[in-house]
């Protein structure tokens, strides 16, 4: 038996293995394709009036950096470990206990250590301990740095920063775990703002934001042609349902603004998403005079600024609240978004609020006060409607969502962000009739990132949204297993972009929706047709065309 | 008749082939990785090993009890779809399905050799190869799922939506 191979001989000429780990900091970098989204377009990159707009290819060698590029980062961190304090006791705190390096979905999809957060972590922490702390500078000097986790500022390590920062979604999973809170998701967002000094953005979000900047939203939809999508719909739900909604745009003195986020508009399946609010706005007018706008301005919800710096953040989160003011409504409903409520509850209040010159939310319908948006004054829909259901303000036929069995995927910005958790599966739980969880550790606070948020849902870097999605797809994969489950329900846009290929890889038998478009599919319109199809076009239970009952 | 009694034997020694097997598996990824693949329990928190573990103990059986492409496919797929989006090259990605055979021989090859089992051994290899096979297949079919998807994904969302509304239109600034 003994001249037989040994396993890892058996392709002598093939190496099956990977490199082994002498310690992460001698893991050499290496860039895939497939795992990183493109360098940015130098026009957007100059559109924001961020510094060193060039061409640049992460494959090749040469980065085309400024020569004082290390300076650039050393001042850079400098600046930020003195203006956020969290940031620097991130950097000093951290025990390297370990709690949190097998919480993060990019480590379990990839294998790849440095997708634990601590190492994650760890990249920039190396380079602040070299340079800030006093151990790291004397035992740096004397050669032995690594020793203590310490180590220079080089171009591979620019480049494992690029390229590990661009592997985060900023879902803040990894901090649920963390006995002392760090947020490895701030972590990330300092990486990146330093990286963008350099000129280092990637084009899928330094394009979108350059759009938001010129027309208001990611894609560069002109106001019109907004308009005309809208009205689009409008033929559409007409041809559903018999009945002509009536949307209101830019009016000045309405009640209420309404933002959503422009993939609702723009992008199947999130289009059926808008024709619900439609929907549920129309019958809420006729009903109780509700006075909505919408606006072909402010047409954008999302906030790709948050994943560039803090200043791009403010500047696109400011858009919002200067057509509210502008259209003099009262306060701001927001649509199923993720990021937008992840920077209207964490950052708003101190970036641009307090927002003074609006009212404190009060639904029109039923009263309440929504105590929790006192200061930013933006209401999300998932919390209006739950509260409409609750005050039996809504004449639902819950029979016609019958041909789904639906699980609700928790958004990371809604739920970790905000605490949107049962909101959305009140609303589910009274417009469906068959409604089923995921297992506990994969949902609520401790829910799996769709993993492609923070700007990485792009089409280049598909095996990275596979792998970092494969957690979510796997428990999908196991309701749809146990009880049939064929729709996947969530509140955030770009959940609705992009887990559609997630589930065609994964789990190809489940489909994606948004939350309003199940409300709306349930609810009596006054005055409309026997419904035979859902939005969506698809015959009803119980239709003729319907050959499954 | 040899190859039942092979057929026992193995059965016999199920779990230890298979917990040696995944060995195998788990050592194709970094050492720290690896050893959570190995020690993770939960399928929801681990579910790239505990895919490994059901799949695995399925193509054990189909292996000793002779392979056909309906029975080993729901076993299979969901193993060479995750090893398709990770950092492995083709051979790599299913070099783990032929690593049953040192796993088989190296551990038991004595035993099954006193028992004059070789021959049916050898027959059962090739099932091995039969399971690289449909693993290339699979392989194959993964990466062109992922192509299309590179290919199609937001912009066809988008074009979709906007094609429905009869806004397509080309702009010559772009
Ligand atoms: S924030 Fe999310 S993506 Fe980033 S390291 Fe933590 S778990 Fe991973
Ligand atoms: S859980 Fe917190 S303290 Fe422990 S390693 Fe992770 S970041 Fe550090």
């Amino acid at each position: 038996m003994s001249d037989l191979p040994k396993s890892d001989e058996y392709f002598s000429q093939i190496d099956h293995k990977p490199p082994k780990l002498t310690g992460w900091m001698d893991t050499p970098i290496n860039i895939r394709k497939g795992m990183y989204c493109y360098a940015s377009n130098p026009k957007s990159v100059e559109t924001l009036g961020l510094p060193y707009a060039r061409p640049w290819n992460p494959l090749e060698d040469d980065w085309q950096l400024p020569e004082n590029w290390q300076q650039i980062i050393h001042e850079g961190l400098k600046e930020r470990l003195e203006r956020f304090r969290s940031f620097k006791i991130f950097m000093d705190i951290c025990v390297r206990c370990g709690a949190c390096a097998d919480k993060c979905h990019f480590f379990l999809g990839t294998g790849d250590p440095k997708n634990m957060p601590v190492l994650r972590a760890e990249l920039l922490r190396s380079v602040y301990r070299n340079d800030f702390t006093a151990a790291g500078k004397i035992l740096a000097k004397a050669g032995f740095g690594k020793q203590i986790g310490a180590r220079p500022m080089t171009l591979d390590v620019l480049k494992e920063w690029w390229y590990y920062f661009f592997q985060c979604t900023e879902c803040r999973r990894c901090s649920v775990f963390c006995p002392y809170g760090i947020d490895t998701a701030e972590i990330t967002i300092i990486g990146r703002e330093l990286l963008n000094l350099l000129g280092l953005n990637i084009d899928w979000i330094a394009t979108p934001v350059a759009n938001c900047y010129r027309t208001g939203n990611h894609l560069g939809i002109q106001p019109h042609a907004f308009k005309d999508m809208l009205e689009f719909f409008v033929d559409d739900i007409e041809e559903i349902t018999g009945v002509r909604v009536d949307p209101q745009f830019n009016k000045k003195g309405a009640d209420i603004l309404f933002i959503t986020p422009s993939g609702d508009v723009f992008a199947d399946p999130g289009t059926y998403t808008c024709m619900g609010y439609m929907i549920l706005f129309h019958f809420l007018k006729e009903k109780y005079g509700f006075d909505v706008t919408w606006s072909t301005y402010a047409s954008e919800g999302g906030n790709f600024g948050f994943f560039t710096s803090h200043e791009t953040m403010k500047r696109l989160n400011a858009k919002m609240y200067l057509e509210a003011k502008r259209l003099g409504v009262k306060w701001i409903l927001g649509g199923e978004c993720g990021h937008m409520w992840r920077v209207i509850n964490q950052y708003m209040d101190t970036m641009n609020g307090p927002a003074d010159f609006l009212e404190e939310p009060v639904s029109p319908i039923t009263g309440t006060k929504f105590e929790n948006a006192k200061s930013t004054k933006m209401v999300h829909i998932a919390e209006f409607t739950a509260d409409l259901i609750k005050h039996g303000k809504l004449d639902l036929d819950v029979r016609r969502n019958d041909h789904l069995k639906v699980t609700f995927h928790d958004s990371c910005n809604p739920a970790r962000g905000m605490g949107l958790l049962d909101e959305p599966r009140y609303v589910i739980k009274n417009v469906c009739n068959h409604f089923y969880e995921m297992p506990a550790n994969t949902i609520r606070e401790q829910t799996f990132c769709c993993g492609s948020g923070a700007g990485l849902n792009a089409g280049e870097d598909m095996e990275l949204r596979m792998a970092g999605g494969l957690p979510r797809a796997n428990a999908v994969k196991h309701v749809h297993k146990k009880h049939g489950v064929n729709m996947l329900a969530c509140v955030c846009a770009i959940d609705r972009a992009v887990l559609p290929a997630l589930m065609e890889y994964w789990v190809p038998e489940v489909d994606v929706t948004g939350l309003h478009e199940l409300v709306a599919n349930a609810l009596i319109l006054p005055g409309e047709n026997d419904r035979e199809t859902d939005l969506r076009g698809e015959p009803l239970p119980g239709t003729e065309d319907d050959t499954n009952e | 008749m040899s190859q039942k009694n092979l057929a026992l034997f193995l059965e016999k020694r199920k779990s230890a082939v298979v917990s040696k097997w995944f060995d195998e598996v788990a050592a194709s990824y970094a050492p720290d990785a690896g050893q959570f693949l190995k020690k993770q329990q939960d399928p929801f928190s681990n579910p790239v090993g505990m895919s490994f573990r059901d799949g695995l103990s399925g193509l054990f059986d189909q292996v000793v009890h002779g392979i056909d492409r309906e029975g080993a496919l729901p076993f299979l797929d969901p193993l060479i779809r995750i090893r398709a989006v990770q950092a492995f090259t083709p051979s790599q990605a299913i070099a783990f399905i032929f690593s049953l055979k040192t796993v088989l021989r190296r551990n038991f090859g004595k035993e099954i050799y006193a028992q004059q089992l070789q021959e049916a051994l050898v027959e059962l290899e090739s099932r091995i190869d039969t399971l690289g096979f449909l693993a290339f297949d699979l392989f194959m079919e993964c990466r062109e799922k992922i192509y299309q998807l590179k290919a199609n994904t937001e912009r066809n969302t988008i074009y979709r939506a906007f094609a429905r509304a009869g806004l397509i239109k080309e702009d010559p600034e772009n």
